[in-house]
């Protein structure tokens, strides 16, 4: 195999394009299908890498250090960019001085979030370019571009990932990074300080940048044309591309779009004279079509094709031939395998006690979401990052203090953005139990280190905040921490706080079980003799534990011993060794 | 027309290792490849898909969909029945010969079919059947599932036996080469 070449999935791409690109700063949030990016880069020594609290932070850094001249890139999922949203649309206005690259990844089909919002809004409402690969490879070499775009026309970069670039792997021929220095520090008041004064300057910039961009749209290494066979002629841009090859070959004419914002206006109306038939395929919304529309092309769009969901190779066979896959598949029904909370989570013996007393529980974004399935079904909403909290207080707010109602959030999350919402309960003083269910690490994108956590994104030791003593100064005088493998403790913590007439934090404190330092106990046993098949033990949801003839049973391939299900059963029937 | 495979079974059974094994092997044997996989909430034993292509010529699309696959290789029961639709016609199902209930069935809100297996070899379909979990403990961890797995897969793929022990060697961690090697031959060698 060529040393150079290299199967990588499309976020090492972007991280190896950035690197040859001459990156110096990155600082993001985690979130599927985006965090491989800034987990490969923070493999390079010679780029400084950090996890931020959140994506504002991280885009925030990154304005920071290309003001100070170098080049820096912030990456996040597409609902981080709603966390971002704010400093985006003015970076526009200030535009950069060291090239700045915002990465966002989409997740049509919501493999991994809470909803299929399109980023490719963004770019156009911020009046940003924006780039978007097809594979790997392009991946690689569009984000080793980026920079130089982002300085030429002074203006960050949006670089768009979609899961299924994201996470899937083609080959990459890699090459040698730039040498960048970096530029000098000038202070230059009109483009930075955006007061009124300035920036009624500073937006008809904006207005000719866009012009400029879209007379490069028109001509440059990011749009082309693949002249087939001319009765039929496709738009298209990312996945939908390969797809799109895949079923027709070289027997189709493609106008294959890679900068998505601004597009091209004489590119389009020049394709579409030299085709019979004009069709855009894109996932999610019409934003190929509209502008198709806009500048007086007739194509047909979102009249074939859903604007929900991943499209496949066969979208393409059966809304453009006809075609209907052909297979055999099995007459019984097959049940669902949904995700669930693994065996020995500490999450699970907090939601035990909470949907034991019948809490109304509000929740939030993590590996705790799943204490929404059956047959725990302990939680009431989850809406955003942070939302559990502030809508704990509204709750309250609108419900006449009953207090039967919690909110559980993560530690990262808690850092993310919760802890602006305990402020509030601070300060309107609404009578809330907010619990942080503190595992330690961020553990749903795969366990990225956090400010809660006292080590940094490559593992070396970092400042440490201490969840108690921040709930404290924010003037919380309630705030206990639970062991949740102790349901006893959970259980009497919980009541106390409900009962008590202030706002209070519990504190719901055990590593995450997957992590490498935590040790796992012996597999429990069941004493089958002891087992009276009352079930309880399956009220915890723990996939270790199943009902094979009548009994409880106990897989010890996956039981990590937790013994939160032996302080349940009324009989004694669970324990270390099977007691005669 | 690219080769296709899926690689099905439960999150946390070792689906991406194996994937990584299939991709760097083809990329060395010179193959243009695409891997297709989906991190996530798909892990925390749900059940997860990975695509693997590969073909002479270029690879487009790097997702597989119904009726294109070549071989899907599971390492669980059910899951070899969730995705036989994606099965071509003359495609091979190798199964590793365990059952893992799903939520459902341990809740009691659904059943785990019986028979399951039997009944897609009565719609003509080939299915290989191995017990890779007593291979992979006999090779020393039954977390070694995959690559047992990968070694029944070799007997059909047509790519030797040293060239698989090569790419064990170069993708595998240096202290679960040994292991891994084991599991391989156990998968590789093993007859009915």
């Amino acid at each position: 195999m060529n040393k150079t070449k290299k199967l990588m999935i499309g976020n090492e791409a972007v991280a190896r394009g950035l690197y040859e690109g001459g990156v110096n700063v990155v600082s993001s949030y985690p979130g599927t299908p985006s965090t491989e990016i800034t987990e490969f880069i923070s493999k390079y020594d010679d780029v400084y890498s950090e996890w931020a609290p959140n994506e504002k932070v991280g885009m925030e850094v990154a304005f920071g250090a290309s003001l100070a001249g170098k080049r820096s890139c912030c990456c996040m999922k597409h609902v981080g960019l709603n966390v971002a949203a704010d400093p985006l649309f003015t970076l526009s206005y200030t535009g950069v001085t060291g090239g700045l690259v915002i990465c966002v990844a989409d997740d049509p089909a919501m493999h991994s979030s809470q909803n299929e919002q399109d980023s490719r809004h963004y770019a156009i409402a911020s009046k940003v370019p924006m780039l978007e690969p097809a594979d790997s490879s392009e991946a690689y070499a569009f984000a080793k571009s980026a920079f130089k775009l982002s300085e030429e026309y002074d203006t960050p970069v949006l670089f768009r990932m979609c899961t299924r670039m994201a996470h899937s792997q083609s080959i990459v021929e890699i090459g040698e990074r730039e040498n960048f220095e970096g530029y000098k520090y000038e202070k230059k008041p009109w483009k930075y300080i955006m007061t009124p004064g300035n920036a009624v300057k500073r937006h008809p910039y904006v207005e000719e940048r866009t012009l400029k961009l879209q007379q490069l749209a028109e001509n440059c290494e990011y749009n082309r044309v693949e002249m087939g066979d001319t009765k039929l002629g496709i738009i298209t841009a990312g996945t939908c591309y390969q797809y799109i090859k895949e079923v027709f070959g070289d027997n189709v004419s493609i106008l294959k779009i890679g900068m998505i914002n601004p597009l091209p206006v004489e590119m389009i109306k020049d394709f579409a004279q030299k085709v019979d038939r004009l069709v855009v395929v894109e996932e999610l919304d019409p934003i190929i079509e509209t502008h198709c529309n806009n500048i007086g092309v007739t194509v047909e769009g979102k009249s074939l094709f859903s604007n929900i969901g991943e499209f496949s190779q066969q979208t393409i066979k059966e809304v453009l031939l006809g075609e209907k896959a052909e297979s055999e598949k099995a007459d019984s029904e097959i049940p669902v395998r949904p995700p669930v909370m693994c065996s020995g989570c500490p999450h699970r013996g907090m939601y035990y006690t909470l949907a034991k007393n019948k809490i109304t529980v509000l929740g939030d974004i993590g590996c705790y979401t799943l204490g929404s399935a059956p047959p725990l079904n302990a939680l009431d909403s989850t809406l955003c990052m942070g939302a559990s909290v502030s809508g704990l207080h509204g709750f309250n707010k609108a419900s006449n203090n009953e207090k039967n109602t919690v909110c559980v959030i993560g530690d990262s999350t808690f850092m993310h953005s919760g802890v602006t919402g305990l402020i509030n309960i601070a300060y309107n003083m609404s009578n809330s139990t907010v619990i942080v269910l503190d595992n330690s690490i961020t553990g749903m994108t795969g366990h990225q280190q956090n400010p809660t956590t006292g080590y940094n994104i490559k593992g070396d030791p970092a400042g440490k905040i201490n969840l108690e003593a921040l709930c404290h100064s924010i003037g919380i005088n309630r705030v206990r921490v639970v062991d949740p493998y102790n349901l006893e403790q959970c259980d009497k913590v919980l009541k106390e706080e409900l009962a008590a007439d202030e706002p209070s934090v519990i504190i719901s404190r055990r590593p995450c079980v997957l992590l490498k330092y935590v040790k796992h106990e012996k597999p429990l046993k069941v004493n089958e003799e002891k087992c009276k098949s009352c079930k309880r033990c399956l009220k915890l949801g723990c996939p270790s534990i199943s009902f094979k003839n009548g009994k409880a049973f106990i897989d010890a391939t996956q039981c990590v011993g937790c013994n939160v299900c032996s302080q349940l059963c009324p009989f004694g029937a669970i324990g270390k060794e099977v007691q005669e | 027309m690219a080769t296709s495979l899926m690689i099905v079974g439960v999150g946390g059974q070792g689906s991406l290792l194996a994937s990584k094994l299939l991709g760097n092997i083809l990329t060395a044997e010179g193959y243009d490849v695409k891997v297709s996989e989906v991190h996530g909430m798909s892990q925390r034993g749900g059940s997860v898909v990975t695509y693997v292509k590969y073909d002479e010529n270029k690879v487009y699309s790097p997702i597989v969909t119904e009726g294109e696959a070549d071989y899907i290789i599971s390492f669980e029961k059910l899951e070899a029945a969730r995705y036989a639709s994606f099965l071509k016609k003359g495609g091979k199902i190798v199964v590793n010969a365990q059952e893992i209930d799903p939520m459902p069935v341990i809740i009691g809100a659904a059943e785990y079919p019986e028979g399951i297996l039997e009944e897609l070899k009565s719609k003509d379909i080939f299915v290989d059947e191995i017990d890779a979990l007593s291979l992979a403990e006999q090779a020393g961890s039954s977390k070694a599932v995959n690559i047992v797995l990968m070694g029944r897969l070799a007997k059909y793929l047509g790519i030797g036996y040293d060239e698989w022990i090569n790419a064990i060697e170069t993708t595998v961690k240096p202290k679960f080469v040994e292991l891994n090697k084991k599991a391989f031959e156990l998968g590789f060698n093993y007859s009915k």
